[in-house]
């Protein structure tokens, strides 16, 4: 198994079981700072449930998990809240409040978490939305009018709002056209690119093999809860594991 | 044989009547546990002073028309039946005094609660269905805010402020139409109407209307964001919950009134 220098994410004999279901089994897993690794796997496999992990929204039933350095089980609520900040992360369908704007939606965590003055709010949010490509068109327009590209593109700079170290994207493309999925990996990288010097890891979750051997680092195979591969993506293609085989000439 | 046929039919309805018992107690648990956590965050900072207006506006003033509507046809309903009751013992210089006991202590809070269980109940579970099956809910965890702070907290502070208020003008619309029924349909002399009223009509018994009406708005609006959390998928899910929402909005209200009614009348 990879093994880097001071990872972001760390989890170590991390296990999780809902009742008797044993969803996530023994996990020794590094994630390495500033990277983008995609986590591959099989409807069902447990992503959502690491990833659930790694926000602390749900405490392994045995082993740990450290982000940036920080046990997660040491935190207080209160500090595991705030904790959080370090995150962004983008939904499926982007989760955009809907009874807010395209604007007020990205000014949700600025005027939640900082101190800024509205107009230091306007520049920043026209900074953010003009970075994944939203012209003022569409500021003060609600999520119900944007289609599901757009969305993703709003969803995006709200996450990104309060400069995140760890961007978490759950299934970023799933049940896009293809257009739209490669607008979306595309933003996936750029990003990544942007908020390179300042230090910013990358994680997603996915199915879809090709994109992520072009835009990870590094890709791992989860399969009912366990870690069946793990390598840098240009090695991944060439895995021996049965199953991953199967999964990239699906 | 045909006894043990029998036998297993009855254990069979047995256990599930012990099942759905355990069911409503595990249930009553949960909306307990709930209700503890919407506590909690009630009294942490920040402080949702904004969205707790904004609910106010929408389970209170948007519900004054209804119950101003509502209201006065009970009165106005009220003052008939009493008085065609009354009439034949000779005491419908009283119907005033009864309508007005019977708006104040229960058909006011009661059915304002049931109004405001139907309306803004129903509303308040479909949003924070809404929101939890397309994520908004997660959204605002992964962000480090509570979504019960942010989206319970100021509906549960916000009906249990509203529903004494709306409780309040129903009695006083329902008077209203009561009087104007008594005095110029059934012809009973107004001053006499209004004498008998100040004479049985105490301020106890307009509180206990409102100690009611404050619990009924606590209780519904804990239980419709309850139902709003608990769904987990689809539309459907929303469908379910809102209507979870209201029934039990509804029947927390008729139950409750029983035991507030039977304790109320000792202490006041
Ligand atoms: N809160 C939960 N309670 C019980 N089972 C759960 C819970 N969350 C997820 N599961 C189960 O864990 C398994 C993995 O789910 P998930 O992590 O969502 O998979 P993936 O995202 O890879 O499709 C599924 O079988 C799911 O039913
Ligand atoms: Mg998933």
């Amino acid at each position: 198994m990879l093994s880097f220098d001071k990872p972001a994410i760390n989890m170590k004999d991390l296990s999780k079981s809902f009742g008797e279901h044993s969803i996530l089994k023994n996990l020794n897993f590094e994630i390495p700072k500033n990277k983008i690794v995609t986590i591959l796997g099989f409807s069902g496999a447990g992503k959502s449930t690491l990833l659930k992990h790694m926000l602390g929204l749900l405490t392994p039933t045995s082993g740990s998990i450290s982000v940036l350095g920080q046990n997660l089980e040491e935190l207080e609520e209160d500090e595991l809240r705030h904790f959080r900040q370090n995150f962004g992360m983008l939904f499926q369908y982007a989760a955009l409040f809907d009874s807010l704007s395209t604007y007020e939606n990205v000014a949700f965590p600025l005027r939640e978490f900082t101190k800024l003055t509205e107009e230091e709010i306007f520049l920043r949010v026209q900074d953010l939305l003009t970075s994944v490509g939203l012209e003022e068109s569409s500021y003060y327009k609600l999520p119900s009018e944007l289609s599901g590209g757009m969305r993703k593109r709003v969803g995006l700079a709200r996450a990104l709002a309060l400069n995140p170290r760890i961007m978490l994207y759950d299934e970023p493309t799933t049940g896009l056209d293809p257009i739209t999925t490669k607008m979306v990996n595309d933003l996936i990288v750029s990003m990544a690119e942007k908020n390179k010097d300042r230090g910013m890891t990358s994680v997603i979750i996915s199915h879809d093999v090709k994109a992520s051997l072009s835009i990870s680092d590094f890709i791992a195979f989860l399969d009912r809860g366990s870690i069946v591969e793990y390598l840098p993506a240009s090695e991944f293609a060439k895995s021996e594991n049965e199953l991953v085989k199967r999964f990239i000439n699906l | 044989m045909e006894n043990v046929k029998k036998r297993n039919f009855l254990l069979a309805r047995i256990e599930r009547l012990g099942a759905s018992i355990i069911e409503a107690v595990e249930g009553l648990g949960r909306i307990s546990h709930f209700a503890g956590r919407v506590f909690y965050w009630m009294f942490k900072r920040p402080y949702r002073t904004k969205l707790l207006i904004n609910q106010l506006y929408f389970v209170g003033n948007k519900s004054i028309f209804i119950c101003c509507l509502a209201g006065s046809f009970t009165g106005m309903v009220m003052a008939y039946q009493t008085y065609f009751g009354f009439k034949i013992i000779n005491v419908d210089s009283l119907v005033g005094p009864v309508v007005a006991l019977t708006l104040a202590k229960e058909l006011a809070p009661v059915l304002a609660g049931l109004i405001v269980a139907g309306r803004a109940g129903a509303a308040m579970a479909a949003q924070i269905g809404t929101m939890k099956v397309t994520e908004q809910v997660d959204a605002l965890e992964v962000m480090g805010i509570s979504s019960i702070q942010y989206l319970a907290v100021p509906r549960v502070i916000a009906t249990t402020i509203a529903l004494p208020m709306l409780t309040g003008l129903y009695l006083f619309v329902g008077n209203a139409g009561s009087v104007l029924v008594g005095t110029k349909a059934l012809m009973i002399d107004e001053a006499i109407y209004l004498n008998k009223l100040g004479e049985f009509m105490f301020m106890a018994d307009i509180w206990q209307g409102l100690i009611k009406a404050t619990v009924f708005g606590f209780v519904i609006s804990l239980v419709a964001t309850y139902f709003g959390f608990q769904v987990r998928s689809g539309a459907e899910g929303v469908g379910k919950g809102t209507n979870l929402a209201v029934v039990w909005g509804m029947i927390s209200v008729l139950v409750l009134d029983y035991f507030l009614t039977s304790f109320l009348v000792h202490i006041l």
